[in-house]
């Protein structure tokens, strides 16, 4: 009797299926399933560029309609990765080309994406819909004016935070006249002032535009006009905020704002002044993510804003918010879920005359019952404030505190921070993503180690006395993914002592520990599946093994050494004949 | 589940790619497949430096860190924390827009931008030979010598788990404890701590080393 699901069945019993977790389980039952899997799956994501090949996933899922990827590891994000290190988008964009030309969205974060690369897509791809592209770089605005001309049914175009080279505000005019199906745009990271005629031409005429991010040089006064022309927007990100306006332009631009009903995300509010704050009040009981990270206003000012937000789950802001204005946040923004902190840093603007500490935090955990994500930087705590943190909000999934000084202990008892942060771990039983700082002891590994099952990323910086912080790490948590280090003294023997693990993670970074060269080699030897990249830049091949190395990154991968690799990026593939030899063995 | 028989090698394969073409692991067996036995020596010091534009420090590591790839972001870091490569870590975009910002801000208000110098902080590395982190200690918070000893005495002498001072381990300037507390120039000479005012001491202090009282040589360049 023959039991098995003709595959028209099994077809549409998996066209509901849409968490990529379940199709990977489905994928595993037989080969008729994994086939039928493969040939309906819509969505891939990669969330590590070198560790499939971009035909590997081409060949695998024909259908595919949406790509995500990631290149640079994160702390390419504080300069810590040299430029030239790789994350081309060139390779899968080519690959996608050839072999999946249905395919209607690109997502890339962290990645090199040159003009040709955006020529590429627009030229292959004929219903290209959506492009974001998050902390990219390589590409100039002539690469945007190349999607813009030529993908005729563009829903989402986004550039969050990326490094473009701007030569003018031209692109925008590209969007011809008949592209009527714009949802989302999003240019704030860019410098040059666009046409304002052309954009409220391209407004005008995309009805469905929900989502809307101008570039600082986008005027107060231009805000008005637009925003008159799409009152349907849920997100909105303004330009600069500061220039002077007469009383008719404020009060239509009030009008304006209050005509915004379905306004539920705000951000942008460059250089905002104190007396326009009271524009955004009609908006604030809607919001439910307000970002103020850029908006250097005072506390005082603040207040008043905050406590109209009653519906907040989002909320980012500069550390001049102040114990006080976070006072404010805990009695006024019961929903909210996440919360970061930037601070204002230069000088002048630096924590003598910023009074938020500790306390800012505690008071929102005490305030907020749904407070699950947490980015704080200042410039010290105190073990107290964290032990009270966990036991009020045992629901936390991700913790990352940042005290700014390195090494800082806890600032009242002079104690190091290893209480504070097992209380962490010890309470919020699902956290998944920690971030430490402070002075910290191996004993704080320990702990992290002990109670962190549930913790896939963790990012450490200036922390531990030995190996036993690693090796605690490693051995330890079970769900640890992504690992990420800088400027600990250790690596060599938790490293090689837990080999095995690094298989199980996504990758590990460590720059500016003691990884010594003879370790890198013995461990590329040992695990072929891992890639073993080390990141330096002084010639290694006359280094001793015992010379230690400026960065590791290591990472699984199906597709072997990579080919792109530049001269200060080395693996055993690069030398071969370079043994362990010498490598002291007790 | 009944079905066609799973081929060995197809679902290994697709089970590791899928492991990396989505999002979730699948939790494989930590195997320990190297013995614990196997140890590496390591030669030479471990020190974690910082990347002074001042120094030219000891380990490759800090001179890795100044010259990795700093793109675009050199004026910002110096205007922010001035010291560490990539700390604290905020992206270089919204550095550079803090940066900017804060230049139009000291522009609307000189009150904030204070460089009176009882209220700026002055941060200065301290290392002690043995231990391989370096400290940093604000000066501004110290008005005399005797201060400054005790609080590095805190950071350094006291040990961690307990908090008992071991008896008798004081920085003396005459080393007589076995620890002498020397400092290191304008000029990038190593003076011992104390000779000179405070004031003077300030005004020319680049960074701090507590050193053994037998690798002291007075007016000998310390090579680090």
């Amino acid at each position: 009797m023959d039991l098995r699901l003709p595959s028209k069945v099994l077809e549409h019993i998996l066209s509901f299926v849409d968490s990529n977790e379940d199709r990977n389980s489905v994928s595993l039952v037989c080969k008729s399933w994994f086939e039928t899997e493969r040939r309906t799956r819509k969505r891939v994501i990669v969330r590590n560029c070198y560790a499939v090949t971009p035909e590997a996933v081409a060949r695998r899922f024909p259908e595919m309609r949406s790509l995500t990827l990631k290149g640079k590891p994160h702390f390419a994000d504080y300069n810590l990765v040299p430029d030239g290190w790789g994350g081309y988008a060139w390779p899968w964009i080519e690959a996608m080309a050839e072999k999946c030309p249905s395919l209607e969205e690109l997502r890339l974060k962290r990645m090199v994406v040159t003009d040709e690369c955006l020529e590429k897509i627009a030229a292959s791809f004929k219903d290209f819909k959506v492009l974001v592209l998050t902390s990219c770089e390589g590409f100039s605005t002539d690469g945007l004016a190349a999607i813009a001309v030529a993908c005729s049914n563009l829903r989402e175009l986004e550039l969050r935070e990326c490094i473009v080279e701007d030569l003018g505000g031209d692109w925008l005019s590209y969007f011809p006249e008949t592209l009527t199906s714009l949802v989302s745009l999003d240019f704030s990271c860019l410098d040059s002032e666009v046409k304002l005629s052309d954009l409220e031409r391209l407004v005008s005429r995309s009805p469905n535009l929900k989502s809307l991010k101008l570039n600082r040089a986008v005027s107060l006064d231009a805000l008005g006009s637009l925003l008159r022309l799409a009152p349907q927007l849920v997100e909105l990100g303004t330009g600069s905020f500061s220039d002077k306006l007469d009383q008719e332009a404020v009060s239509k631009l009030s009008q304006a704002f209050s005509e915004m009903k379905e306004l539920k995300s705000l951000s942008g509010l460059w250089d905002v002044l104190p007396e326009y704050i009271p524009l955004l009040y009609s908006v604030c009981p809607g919001l439910t993510s307000l970002n103020l990270s850029y908006a250097t206003v005072q506390m005082p000012d603040l207040l008043e804003l905050l406590t109209r937000c009653s519906n907040l789950q989002k909320l980012w802001v500069m550390d001049l918010i102040e114990d006080k204005g976070l006072e404010v946040v805990a009695s006024s923004c019961k929903e909210l879920r996440e919360l970061r902190v930037f601070p204002s840093g230069a000088e002048g603007l630096n924590d003598t005359n910023v009074a938020m500490t500790e306390q800012g935090l505690v008071s929102v955990s005490e305030g907020c019952p749904n407070l699950e994500s947490v980015l704080y930087f200042c410039v010290q705590f105190t073990n107290a404030a964290m032990v009270t943190i966990a036991r009020n909000r045992p629901n936390l999934k991700c913790f990352r505190l940042c005290v700014m000084e390195p090494f800082a202990p806890d600032h009242k008892t002079q104690k190091p921070l290893d209480e504070g942060f097992k209380a962490i771990v010890e309470r919020c039983k699902d956290l998944q993503r920690l971030s430490v700082s402070g002075l910290l002891t191996d004993k704080a590994f320990e702990y992290i180690g002990t109670h962190g099952k549930k913790l896939r990323m963790l990012s450490i910086a200036f922390a531990g006395d030995s190996d036993l912080m690693l090796h605690h790490l490693l051995s330890g948590c079970e769900s640890l993914n992504k690992l990420e280090i800088r400027d600990c003294p250790f690596g060599d023997t938790a490293l090689v002592a837990n080999a095995a693990k690094l298989e199980t993670m996504r990758s590990l970074w460590m720059s500016s520990c003691c990884v010594s060269f003879g370790a890198c080699k013995l461990l590329s030897q040992k695990m072929p599946k891992l890639n073993v990249e080390v990141i330096d830049e002084h010639p290694l091949e006359t280094r001793p093994d015992s010379s230690p190395v400026e960065r590791i990154y290591i990472y699984r991968t199906l597709a072997g050494p990579r080919l792109d690799m530049p001269e200060f990026v080395w693996t055993i593939q690069k030398n071969p004949e370079i043994g362990v030899s010498h490598l002291a063995i007790k | 589940m009944e079905g066609g028989s799973a081929s060995g090698s197809a679902s290994t394969l697709s089970n590791n790619e899928n492991v990396l073409v989505s999002c979730e692991d699948s939790s494989s067996p930590a195997e320990n497949e190297l013995e614990l036995g196997l140890t590496l020596s390591l030669g030479g010091e471990r020190r974690v430096s910082y990347a002074d534009d001042s120094s030219s420090s000891s380990s490759l590591s800090s001179r890795a860190s100044v010259t990795a790839g700093i793109k675009r972001t050199a004026d910002s870091m110096a205007a922010t924390s001035g010291q560490v490569v990539g700390w604290p870590p905020i992206r270089s975009y919204r550095m550079n827009s803090m940066v900017n910002q804060a230049k139009t801000l000291a522009m609307e208000d000189p009150i904030k931008n204070r460089t009176d110098a009882t209220k700026m902080r002055m941060f200065v590395k301290v290392t002690m030979d043995g231990i391989p982190i370096g400290r940093k200690v604000d000066l501004n918070a110290h008005s005399c010598y005797e201060s400054l000893s005790n609080a590095l005495e805190e950071m350094f002498l006291k040990p961690k788990t307990d908090g008992h001072l071991e008896a008798g381990l004081k920085i003396l300037p005459d080393g007589s404890s076995g620890l002498v507390l020397t400092y290191e120039d304008k000029e990038g000479d190593w003076m011992l701590v104390g000779d000179v005012p405070w004031g003077m001491f300030i005004g020319s202090v680049k960074r701090l080393r507590i050193m053994k009282t037998s690798e002291a040589t007075g007016t000998a360049q310390m090579i680090l």
